[in-house]
């Protein structure tokens, strides 16, 4: 199931979005007739949608619209009431894929070694220790990490923790990486640092990647997609393309090209607000 | 000043002893009920040295660990049989609490009957009653398990049996600890009384029980520093056996 080497993938290594010129006009995730409920409400109504090859789609809408109940389906964490979603025409079983989550103080395990929580992932399918070991150096040298490996968790600062939970999504390979609002629970200052761990993952293995954001400027800033939603049940209120180059830098939220992507965003995101 | 405060833990102890000695030197109490500390110390330190309350001590010592490793290879397993399942521990919480609640020392009677009057009457009522204390804490350690872990493991792909080993079972340790920490004080407080009630010829209870009906006031005082001691190196046992396993423990 799982290949024996890591990040086998060509690597763009020039700041061209990845993906660019192969043949990728197929969508890598199709969702159809998605219905979910909680209680007494619909979130999603046969709710369908495609999401692009090699390219990072952020999801942003209004406060309980469903973005991560959205994710968290497509992932496989909650089950679906009806509907499909396939990944090149398979189910998710049969797929490597990352799950980053918000909290990253729960989701790792504080008994484990920054290390070996990199590596479960990779112990869950009986790659043997000396393998683990040398994926997990080479994912290091890869992303050009500085952290002691060899400490515990909770003797790393919040923005190291996420980076240890966004590799341990990486260990094994993945098809395709998810997010759950990554970064809201870190400060200001770690927070565009690890957009720019983000950008950086996402240029280097050119992983389809979907990311649930609450903040506009890093949805856009993010995103070669923007996908809007609206109140529920959720429709696709808009799928906003943004191309500037890779890598963006602080110059690119000034540039004319955001600024008018990101006003787009805001006035549809306003006008569902409205609505609701 | 900084130099000083290793030293603050002692300064009650200090006190305490100035406090005694003063109050032998006074004549506030009769010297046959408190006698001096020189005296007391000096017979703790011929008990424990080759003396009958070490004898003692050591047959508490046995009693109390049995009792609790019985307690905790019981309460341990069924622990997380319940904490595992919801609706199983909701249903037995009742019985749970209540006999928690119960005092074990209204148990000799029942125990006594069952038992005969010997080792195994103690040793059950000590482990009856840690039982519940560890079963209860293991319990809420399995169903207090963080769920984002539990849901993280499972997302990578873990099946139900790995997720109950490599992430509920550790959730759960720092509070099994806190029933293992617990239980064992339990076990010894019921051991205490077990042998200063229910026929013993031995142990601390016993010991402590004996010197006061024949008035020597230091061993029985030297029995209580005994008994007092054991209580306090057995919490300290776990609280460090405690942090070098579950290290990440309120963090």
């Amino acid at each position: 199931m799982v290949s024996g080497v890591a990040l086998a993938r060509p690597i763009a290594t020039t700041g061209a979005p990845p993906g660019e010129g192969a043949p990728c006009a197929a969508p890598h995730v199709t969702i159809r007739g998605l219905t979910k409920g909680f209680a007494d409400f619909l979130v999603y109504d046969r709710f369908d949608l495609d999401i692009p090859r090699g390219k990072l789609v952020s999801i942003f809408g209004p406060n309980g619209c469903g973005k991560s109940t959205l994710i968290n389906m497509i992932a496989g964490l909650i089950p679906v009431d009806a509907g499909e979603i396939l990944f090149d025409g398979k189910p998710l079983r049969d797929i490597r894929f990352g799950y980053v989550f918000q909290n990253y103080r729960e989701a790792l395990f504080p008994w484990l070694r920054a290390v070996d929580n990199i590596e479960y992932p990779l112990k869950l399918r009986q790659v043997p220790k000396r393998e683990r070991r040398a994926r997990v150096e080479r994912l290091v040298a890869h992303l050009g990490v500085k952290i002691d490996l060899r400490r515990y968790p909770y003797q790393l600062s919040g923005g190291q923790q996420q980076l240890i939970s966004i590799m341990r999504a990486l260990i094994v390979d993945p098809e395709i990486l998810f997010l759950d609002e990554p970064f809201s629970a870190l400060d200001y200052e770690m927070t565009l640092f690890m957009r720019e761990q983000l950008q950086r993952v996402f240029v280097e293995t050119g992983t389809t990647t979907v990311l649930v954001s609450h903040d506009l400027e890093e949805a856009v800033y993010l995103a070669d997609h923007v996908l809007l939603l609206s109140r529920g049940p959720a429709r696709v209120a808009d799928f906003v393309t943004y191309d500037a180059p890779r890598p963006r830098s602080d110059a690119t939220l000034s540039e004319p090209d955001f600024v008018r992507v990101k006003a787009h965003c805001l006035d549809v995101f306003q006008r569902e607000v409205r609505k609701g | 000043m900084k130099w000083l405060e290793p030293l603050l833990p002692a300064i009650g102890v200090v006190v305490l002893i100035m406090l005694w000695y003063l109050a032998v030197w006074l004549r506030v109490v009769d010297p046959v009920l408190l006698p001096p500390p020189t005296d007391t110390f000096r017979a703790l330190w011929k008990g424990m040295n080759g003396g009958q309350l070490g004898a003692d001590f050591l047959k508490t010592v046995e009693r109390t660990t049995l009792a609790t490793l019985i307690a905790a290879a019981l309460a341990i397993p069924i622990g997380i049989l319940l904490g595992a399942s919801e609706k199983l521990y909701r249903s037995l919480e009742f019985v749970i609490d209540f006999f928690r609640s119960t005092p074990a020392s209204a148990m000799f009677p029942l125990f006594l009957v069952v038992f005969g009057v010997g080792d195994k009457t103690k040793i059950s009522v000590a482990a009856f009653g840690a039982f519940l204390v560890i079963l209860f804490n293991v319990a809420y350690g399995v169903m207090n398990a963080r769920k984002t872990r539990l849901l993280a493991a499972k997302v990578m792909g873990a099946s139900k049996l790995r997720v109950l080993t490599d992430v509920t079972l550790m959730e759960s340790l720092p509070q099994t600890f806190v029933g293992l920490r617990n239980g064992v004080s339990l076990a010894l407080v019921i051991v205490v009384v077990a042998e200063m009630f229910i026929g013993s010829s031995d142990g601390l209870g016993q010991r402590v029980f004996e010197a006061q009906q024949l008035f020597a006031m230091p061993d029985m005082y030297a029995a209580i520093f005994a008994a007092g001691a054991l209580g306090y190196g057995l919490n300290l046992l776990f609280l460090l056996v405690e942090r070098r396993f579950v290290h990440w423990s309120g963090k």
